[in-house]
């Protein structure tokens, strides 16, 4: 609430994640306009905006999955960028889960998370599997280990995939719209573990679309159309007061689908104790 | 097994009856033409077909050798020239361009000219410390030949994994070179055994190459046993053997690929 | 499980047939006629020029493979279209033991040199089943009796005598016995006696290497594939003096294993013009033309020592 907002503030770390004037170009369209992002440990922010404005774009560059076009990007105060040598070492330190789950169907649960531990950064068998299994257990999935991908429901996998990009102990974890691929049943076991992850101090960058989750669980809400940082703000600010036109006619027209009459109070979010820095 | 439906056996009974007809008519035309007789006694004799069929089976073992031992250098090699045409690092491009043009090059040119230019050239120039015998060219030419078009095989099989596979292990931060080793690669080997099992049906019939070189397998047997009798049968004996080898594979191919479709239209969420 | 059952079920009735079909067809021919009778022509009446049967009325269509091999053939062929090449000779001229022996059938059947053509007809050809395109076809064939189930052959004109010839620095270049050839890896061409004569007479402890042409074997030899190479005594002369780079004749061999072989003119099954070359060879055998031929196209080159 209004007090984690001060402790970031008079905290003034230098912001784990920073984007600048971050643009990207497909073919001759502009998908990223000029970005400018940054995230302070222990910060949850969620992207909202409609499909094309540029979420998924902004976090696969932000994850070096490809290059930009302008701008600049810095992890932990130090520049990044896809072109780099070390691009791969620098991938370890961000984790990003996708829509599409993407896990690989040829390999168990265990064998999925236990991958970059062991390939990457060079685990020994027995230590790459000690922390897997802590993963999966911490997510309730310790007994589907040894199973493979296609016998677990869609939110089992999801939370695999989550399991899987915490295994390199990121700084940063990107989430893209991690539940729109769900049955809406599933989504709630895996925003539960967003939730829980929130809790334990997990400094993370989510691209939602659901709405009641991210004025939850964020500490900031952005709002992203045609490329562009329209409006950020915490959730109070956002879903009870926006200023620009634009973020009111997206949140108009989300609120006009989901259910009528829900409106957000102040103060029903969840405390959110910050884990003491390290 | 499954239980034939009502409509399911008639139709059987149908096809059936439609494939004995067809085939009868087939027979009558054939064997109602005046020059049959003769045919049937040069290329059908049941007794030329008796006394070759040892002869052209104990060569065949000459064939097996060839195959066997081919398929195992080209499945390596043809995954090596493959991954070489994949490369994207600047530095290596050499690489990448050489085996394009080696595809190109092998898959291009007709095998018999192949096989006579190093079965027959090579020997030749008689170069101290070179073997000349003619199974080893014929081995050599088979490899250089089908490592090209197994290599395309592989190509396909890497290129239908979808992209967001190796996004989610470079994402991971593995390299390309990983990413592809544990996660790309594994994948596309599955999907690419049965045109790798066509291609393998395809060497087992071009080992008769090697009988260019004068070695005495099974289809040069059979051409020995014809031109001695001037009976055409011996080489009817060599084409059953043949199919006796290569359909049951041809049918496994089927089998694997059906078991795979079916596997990509239900499995995946 | 399998939602193919209807597909596999149809092809189960289709594969029966095949399979069906091809044990009649091999059924069927276990029951064939065994060779026919070579016909034997009374007098002259029936062997003269107009009534005999030809493919084309007024001409002796002969025939013979390409390449046609010294000196079988002999030179003579710029300005050839079929028999091109420099190693290449040209029947037409007559030249050579065949060439020579070819048109004295021919003029004894009464057909003078303007009266004869030459075709070229591959060796498979000339056994296939079917029409033959040509009247007499010549070609080293020699003479067999399953070979003669498929085709007509004439009396022979030409006792195939074997040798083998190497290089100089082979292992059997100082070879003077078949005990010597034994460890030798040779070689010859498909369908000649000279296979026959490896197998039965030397059969030595390695399968011979067998090639589609003479020429491919002797470019194995001089590549040292293989060690030597068995032919009809003339051609070993021919490799030897024209074709090799330090050949050597080590020998002929005694027979074959199967008994004297002879070449023989090949004609259609049943050709009522086998008889009529018989009577033509007979003639030249016994006029002696036949042996003033063989010396003169062959005759220096028959002194190859005979090895046992």
């Amino acid at each position: 609430m209004a007090t984690a907002k001060r402790s970031a503030r008079t905290l003034k770390v230098a912001p784990v994640l920073e984007l600048k004037g971050m643009k990207k170009r497909y073919g001759g369209k502009l998908v990223l306009d000029g970005i400018n992002l940054s995230l302070a440990e222990h910060e949850v922010v969620c992207l909202i905006g409609a499909s094309g404005s540029g979420k998924s774009t902004l976090l696969r560059c932000a994850d070096l999955l490809e290059p930009i076009d302008a701008g600049q990007i810095s992890l932990e105060g130090e520049r990044v960028a896809f072109e780099d040598r070390s691009a791969d070492a620098t991938r370890r330190r961000l984790g990003i889960v996708f829509q599409g789950f993407n896990l690989f169907p040829h390999l168990t649960v265990l064998e999925n998370v236990v991958l970059a531990p062991r390939v990457a950064l060079g685990f020994t068998p027995a230590a790459a599997e000690r922390r897997a299994k802590e993963l999966l257990k911490s997510l309730g999935l310790a007994e589907k280990a040894r199973e493979y991908p296609d016998r677990l429901s869609g939110g089992q996998q999801q939370r695999v995939a989550i399991a899987r990009a915490l295994a390199t102990e990121p700084k940063v974890l990107l989430l893209d719209e991690i539940t729109s691929a769900l049955d809406p049943v599933l989504v709630a076991e895996v925003l539960e573990t967003l939730r829980s992850l929130a809790l334990s101090g997990m400094t993370m960058l989510i691209a939602t679309h659901e709405m009641a989750f991210a004025a939850d669980v964020a500490d900031r809400i952005c709002y992203l159309e045609d490329g562009r940082l329209i409006e950020e703000g915490t959730p109070e600010k956002i879903f009870g007061a926006p200023r620009d036109p634009r973020t009111k006619e997206f949140l108009r027209r989300v609120r006009a689908i989901s259910a009528p009459g829900a409106k957000r109070r102040a103060g029903t979010r969840v405390k959110r104790t910050v884990r003491a820095k390290r | 097994m499954t239980v034939a439906t009502g409509s399911a056996r008639k139709g059987l009974l149908v096809a059936t009856l439609s494939t004995l007809v067809v085939a009868a008519l087939v027979a009558y035309s054939i064997g109602s033409s005046p020059a049959w007789p003769e045919v049937q006694k040069a290329f059908f004799d049941g007794r030329y077909f008796s006394t070759s069929l040892p002869k052209v089976a104990g060569a065949f073992f000459i064939n097996v050798q060839l195959f066997v031992l081919a398929e195992l250098l080209i499945l390596p090699i043809g995954l090596l020239i493959a991954l070489a045409r994949s490369i994207t690092a600047p530095a290596l491009a050499p690489l990448r361009i050489f085996a394009t043009i080696y595809v190109d090059f092998f898959r291009g040119v007709p095998s018999i000219l192949i096989i006579y230019v190093l079965g027959f050239g090579v020997p030749a120039l008689q170069i101290d410390g070179i073997p000349k015998e003619p199974f080893f060219w014929a081995l050599v030419t088979l490899v250089l030949i089908y490592s090209a078009y197994v290599s395309e095989v592989y190509r396909a099989g890497i290129e239908s994994i979808h992209p967001s596979q190796e996004r989610a292990a470079r994402a991971l931060g593995l390299t390309r070179v990983q990413a592809l080793r544990y996660v790309v690669v594994p994948q596309a080997m599955r999907r690419v055994i049965p045109p790798l099992l066509n291609d393998f049906i395809g060497l087992q019939k071009d080992t008769a190459l090697v009988s260019i070189l004068g070695v005495v397998e099974t289809f040069k047997q059979a051409q020995i046993l014809k031109a001695a009798s001037f009976n055409f049968t011996p080489l009817m004996t060599t084409a059953l053997i043949f199919l006796i080898i290569t359909i049951p594979m041809t049918r496994l191919v089927d089998r694997l690929a059906a078991k795979d479709r079916n596997a990509q239209l239900g499995g995946t969420r | 499980m399998s939602r193919g059952n209807a597909r596999t079920a149809i092809g189960q009735p289709a594969r029966m047939a095949v399979v069906l079909m091809a044990v009649a067809m091999f059924v069927a021919a276990c029951g064939g006629s065994t060779a026919s009778v070579s016909p034997s022509a009374s007098a002259d009446t029936s062997c003269a020029p107009e009534s005999l049967a030809l493919k084309t009325a007024g001409v002796l269509t002969l025939s013979t493979d390409n390449p046609a091999y010294s000196p079988w053939f002999q030179g003579g062929n710029e300005g050839a279209e079929v028999w091109i090449g420099d190693y290449n000779n040209d029947p037409v001229n007559g030249e050579g033991y065949e060439g020579a022996v070819a048109y004295a059938i021919a003029e004894k059947l009464g057909f003078t040199a303007d009266k004869v053509t030459w075709i070229v007809t591959a060796f498979d050809q000339s056994f296939a089943p079917g029409d033959k395109t040509f009247d007499l076809f010549m070609n080293q064939v020699s003479i067999k009796a399953d070979r003669a189930e498929a085709v007509d052959f004439s009396h022979g004109y030409y006792n195939a005598a074997q040798g083998i010839v190497t290089i100089e620095g082979s292992t059997i270049a100082g070879a003077t016995s078949i005990a010597d050839l034994k460890g030798a890896k040779l070689g010859t061409q498909i369908g000649t006696t000279s296979y026959d004569a490896i197998l039965n007479v030397i059969a030595p402890d390695q399968e011979p290497a067998v090639f589609n042409t003479m020429d491919e074997a002797v470019a194995a030899l001089q590549a040292g594939q293989i060690d030597g190479v068995v032919a009809d005594v003339p051609t070993t002369f021919y490799m030897r003096d024209a074709q090799l780079d330090g050949g050597v004749i080590i020998g002929q061999l005694k027979g074959t294993g199967d008994g004297a072989e002879q070449f023989g003119v090949v004609l259609q099954k049943g050709s009522p013009l086998t008889a009529c070359v018989n009577i033509a060879i007979d003639a030249l055998k016994a006029d002696g033309t036949l042996d003033a031929l063989l010396l003169e196209w062959i005759g220096g080159s028959g002194s190859a020592p005979e090895i046992q």
